[in-house]
């Protein structure tokens, strides 16, 4: 059994904005294995991507860190908290132990550099090369690995002389460019065409395979969910509804939000006469309900549900659920 | 695509620059192609816009007048028709055309088109004094400000807030008062710094402490010149910040100072550049309005001076050290605000798009 790599303890990241507190994520726990695909699935607006970011404190104000642990098993295998060390301390580990790709690839290039140059300044930064021709190699080298068609000549490209999906290549190859140890993906397929999404899922799990990644997922896609991942954490308006093994995930969802999802999404895994949408809207997260989050959506909604908040409890191994219908057994 | 008759012009000078760099470095046409061929296609929208020409013209010709007034004027700046050829009815406010002096001579018998001339450079080097230094202050702030928002961001708003609060002309007015004679002195003890304003406003060394309004001038306008950047800046960083490519360089763990200089900076310029090009004339503007109110002295041929010391006159109906030195204020502010304005038309590619190319 490998070792955990990150271990997220009850993290809070709250919005102080005009309209109150925004508790975006609020009491969230989960661990990522060494070697795992890791997936965190929710709605738009459920916290998955300012969960993320978090990892690395890359919240920009007014959003502010309100409580909770990130620990990080550095290269000698000790556990540092990601939320106390100091900002210089943070820009070391960001790119060269976790390296992030956002969703739009278009967006995440700055559209007055070459691709080149792109590799050459986030590897300068962290004195993996000496100089610039050095530079140009490693990103020949590394846009060959990431598939990237003519890479001697995209390496001089712009941005926008790029297709979408080389556009993402090129993104993933800047991302692996620090050797890093745990790479997040954040809806790394989400502007691409439906025929690119494959080759790009597909390339990320090569690259898993031959670097030995930890992957970490963020998407709203069950698809990609049942595609890459092997374990799933399903996040709601903030709070963990329920984690574990992929297989479980969709053979036995536990909880009734990962079920309503599973039930809204075409399922390979069973038959299925008709989708049916989740009644009600994912709720204000400056006033959110009490007690359990999913309670006004819920079928099984008990009274409970609307007073307390209810804890993480292991039903099958490894599998945890946060819901008061699984309390009792 | 060339169709204008300027487009042959543009087209001679891409290949110009074209050659000129390879040979510098024979690798840069390679790198630059699409660069240059973006270029070409400025031009040709330049060509297309009457305005822009002019203002080009204006404006290039109001530096190049800056640069090479005092080596191309009749005669120096203090030169007196009165004083070389002791015809003191004839010169004593001589009419356009008289004897030699093409715009005409004022109370002393100087030579009006001489002192313009010169005077042509006193606002360049004006220009080229305040601009650098206001827009400095205020890119960096500016940036600072919008960069890390917050508290940052406050305590420089505030203060950028406090010095708009100012009226600038009377700011200005009143550090021009008090800096004068501090500056007079400074210049009148350090033999090098006469020698180096000299030398820079085409003055003859024993002139050289009469400048000390302007010098102070130019101290003033660098406090109340920047807050406008400032302000312009940290909303453009805003607007930059929320790129995705700024918050990947930050995941990717580039430090703040890279990020604001290498990816805010560079893609701000454009529109900073159009803002700095309609700022010249303001600069020159200022700067005239500052010597009239100051009352202007009369050794130094600068423009608004000239008017100042002209005005006096007008009851004699010496109408041309009025008309010529304001009309020299006016086609300069005129130039560069044309040329800014086509500028503007020109950089921003959606209002390229609408430039009609026939």
């Amino acid at each position: 059994m490998p070792e955990p790599i990150v271990i997220v303890e009850d993290l809070k990241v709250y919005f102080y904005t005009y309209a109150g507190v925004v508790r975006a994520v609020d009491g969230v726990s989960f661990e990522i294995y060494e070697g795992e695909t890791f997936c965190i699935v929710g709605e738009t607006g459920c916290g998955k991507s300012v969960t993320s970011r978090a990892l690395t404190k890359l919240i920009d104000p007014p959003g502010r860190i309100a409580g909770g642990k990130v620990l990080f098993k550095d290269r000698s295998g000790r556990y540092i908290n990601m939320l106390e060390l100091d900002e210089e301390t943070l820009r070391e580990m960001r790119g060269k132990e976790i390296a992030y790709i956002f969703q739009d690839p278009a967006a995440a290039l700055d559209p007055l550099y070459t691709i080149g140059y792109h590799f050459i300044e986030t590897m300068r930064d962290h004195g993996t090369i000496r100089s610039n021709k050095e530079g140009i190699e490693r990103a020949i080298e590394l846009l060959r690995e990431v598939a990237m068609p003519a890479p001697e000549v995209r390496v001089k490209n712009y941005p926008h002389e790029l297709s979408g999906g080389m556009k993402q290549r090129a993104v993933i190859g800047i991302g692996l460019s620090n050797m890093p140890r745990l790479l997040i993906a954040d809806e790394p397929t989400s502007y691409l065409d439906v025929s690119v999404q494959a080759q790009i899922l597909e390339l990320l799990r090569q690259l898993k395979e031959k670097r030995g990644l930890t992957l970490l997922m963020i998407t709203h896609d069950m698809g990609v969910v049942a595609e890459m991942c092997d374990r799933v954490a399903v996040l709601y308006a903030g709070h963990l509804a329920e984690i574990g093994p992929v297989d479980r995930i969709f053979m036995n969802p536990l909880h009734p939000y990962t079920q309503a999802l599973l039930r809204a999404v075409p399922n390979p895994t069973r038959r299925m006469l008709k989708l049916e949408p989740i009644p009600g809207n994912v709720p204000n997260l400056a006033s959110p309900p009490p007690g359990c989050r999913f309670h006004p959506r819920c079928p099984y909604a008990m009274d409970i549900c609307k007073r307390e908040r209810p804890k993480m409890i292991e039903v099958e191994e490894r599998h945890r659920v946060a819901c008061w219908l699984y309390a009792k057994r | 695509m060339p169709g204008h008759p300027l487009d042959r012009l543009s087209d001679a000078f891409i290949s110009l620059i074209a050659r000129v760099m390879t040979r510098v470095n024979p690798k840069w046409l390679e790198r630059n192609r699409y660069k240059l061929e973006e270029w070409r296609l400025m031009l040709y929208a330049l060509n297309r816009s009457p305005t822009g020409i002019a203002g080009l013209i204006l404006a290039m010709g109001f530096v190049f007048i800056g640069i090479f007034g005092p080596y191309i004027a009749p005669h120096s700046y203090d030169f007196s028709y009165i004083a070389a050829t002791g015809k003191y009815k004839l010169y004593w406010l001589a009419p356009p055309g008289t004897g030699g002096a093409i715009l005409g001579t004022d109370d002393l018998g100087r030579d009006l088109l001489s002192q313009l001339l010169y005077g042509a450079r006193i606002s360049l080097v004006v220009v080229a004094l305040v601009l650098p230094v206001g827009i400095s202050i205020g890119v960096i702030l500016g940036l600072l400000a919008g960069y890390y928002g917050g508290a940052v961001d406050e305590a420089i708003m505030r203060v950028t807030d406090i010095f708009l609060a100012f009226p600038g002309l009377i700011l200005a007015l009143a550090l021009t008062s008090a800096l004068t004679m501090r500056i007079a002195y400074a210049i009148a003890n350090n033999p090098w710094l006469t020698s180096f304003v000299s030398a820079v406003f085409a003055l003859k060394p024993s002139d050289a402490l009469n400048i000390a309004p302007t010098l102070a001038i130019i101290v003033a306008l660098w406090l109340v010149w920047w807050p406008g950047y400032a302000r312009l800046v940290r909303g453009m960083t805003l607007q930059q910040k929320g790129n995705v490519f700024v918050m990947a360089a930050q995941a990717l763990g580039m430090s703040s100072r890279e990020i604001m200089f290498k990816h805010i900076l560079p893609n701000i310029l454009g529109p900073l550049l159009v803002f700095m090009t309609l700022d010249v004339g303001n600069v020159i503007l200022v700067e005239a309005g500052l010597s009239f109110l100051m009352g202007g002295q009369i050794k130094i041929p600068e423009w608004g001076a000239i008017v100042q010391h002209g005005s006096q006159y007008l009851v004699n109906g010496a109408w041309w050290l009025l008309i010529f030195p304001g009309l020299a204020i006016l086609l300069a502010v005129l130039g560069w605000n044309l040329f800014g304005d086509a500028l503007r038309d020109i950089l921003d590619p959606r209002t390229r798009r609408s430039i009609e190319f026939r």
